[in-house]
């Protein structure tokens, strides 16, 4: 008699079309994903495996430390029905350096919205189709991606210059 | 002042004094805080305010979150670019004449961020009266800063404008 597939067996059987490669850290094993089919990929994993929870959506930028440049990082969650059966996978997506864009996953959870303003806003990822492609910390018209690598993080004129709009605005 | 009830003058008692001296005495032993809490400092400010330390206990009784109320700004916590317009409005919206300290590191100079999005030192827009450094600084030192302003309300009344 064989053994039910382990989980994670299950869900690279599932996905095997959609990843390019996959590691595994401490148990948690992270799936180096297509961008062009990160939507495709996310709808299968939320609607046939049950990782119903979008933990974080965020960005790593190498600059010249690897090719190419950024990497959006998706943490997905199961939960199971008992506390061991909760299940923790990560979907890695390369983008290039110029014009980094990527397919919002608002479709598939709506919770992605608010995380992909906020890689948005820090690193300058453009999420296609996003229904609100706003900044969310940093003020509207600020113009820099602060969490970017080669972005000096002491740069405090854009700030300034937004503070003394938003003054100018309010005391009119 | 001077207060006698000596027979000399006629029993009853009487004051001599300067309407400004009576002015201030009153603005000095009525602070009424604007706590603009922002980060950590807020708590240690709360702390202040409560029954343990009881800021109450020097005149600065009731803490206002309406700026149209207060005359003394708190300014306690980490103050971003972002967050530093607001608090330009808020200062602006209270009535003369009014005071501010500026409570912990982070408003004194930015404290431990150096950083795009934090202001170096509320001073920047503000005037700031008194200083409390610390990170963040104990209730005694925030009361410190509190007779500090009203030593200086003693000195030299209110600011001018
Ligand atoms: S000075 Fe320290 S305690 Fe106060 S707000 Fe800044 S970081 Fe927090």
């Amino acid at each position: 008699m064989t053994s039910p597939p382990a989980p994670v067996d299950q869900i690279r059987e599932k996905i095997g079309a959609y990843t390019l490669s996959e590691s595994e850290f401490r148990g948690e094993t992270t799936f180096t994903v297509k961008a062009e089919s990160i939507v495709e990929c996310c709808s299968l994993l939320k609607n046939t495996l049950g990782f119903t929870y979008l933990a974080d959506v965020t960005v790593v930028d190498y600059l010249t430390v690897k090719f190419p440049r950024y990497e959006v990082v998706y943490l997905l969650h199961r939960f199971g029905e008992n506390y061991e059966e909760n299940l923790k996978i990560r979907l890695k997506a390369a983008l290039e350096q110029d014009n980094p864009a990527i397919d919002s996953v608002t479709s598939v959870w709506s919770g992605a919205n608010w995380l992909e303003r906020e890689a948005y806003d820090m690193f300058g990822i453009t999420f296609r189709g996003h229904p609100d492609p706003r900044r969310i910390l940093m003020p509207d018209d600020y113009d820099e991606f602060p969490l970017r690598k080669d972005f000096d993080v002491r740069d405090r004129e854009s700030s300034k210059r937004c503070f003394e709009r938003a003054l100018d605005e309010g005391l009119e | 002042m001077g207060v006698s009830s000596g027979s000399l003058l006629g029993g009853d008692g009487f004051l001599t004094t300067k309407i400004s001296a009576v002015a201030n005495w009153g603005r000095k032993h009525s602070l009424w805080p604007m706590a603009f809490g922002t980060a950590c400092c807020a708590i240690e400010m709360m702390g202040t305010f409560s029954s343990r330390f009881d800021i109450a206990r020097f005149g600065a009784e009731t803490v206002r979150f309406s700026p149209r109320q207060a005359d003394l700004m708190i300014v306690s916590g980490t103050i971003t670019y972002k967050m530093a317009s607001v608090c330009r409005r808020i200062y602006e919206q209270m009535p003369e004449p009014k005071w501010v300290i500026a409570m912990g590191s982070c408003t004194c100079g930015g404290g431990p961020f150096d950083s795009y999005a934090v202001v170096q030192g509320i001073d920047e827009f503000l005037p700031v009266d008194v200083y409390v450094g610390g990170c963040p600084p104990r209730p005694e030192a925030l009361i410190d800063a509190v007779m500090k302003i009203q030593k200086k309300i003693d000195n030299e009344g209110p600011p001018i404008v």
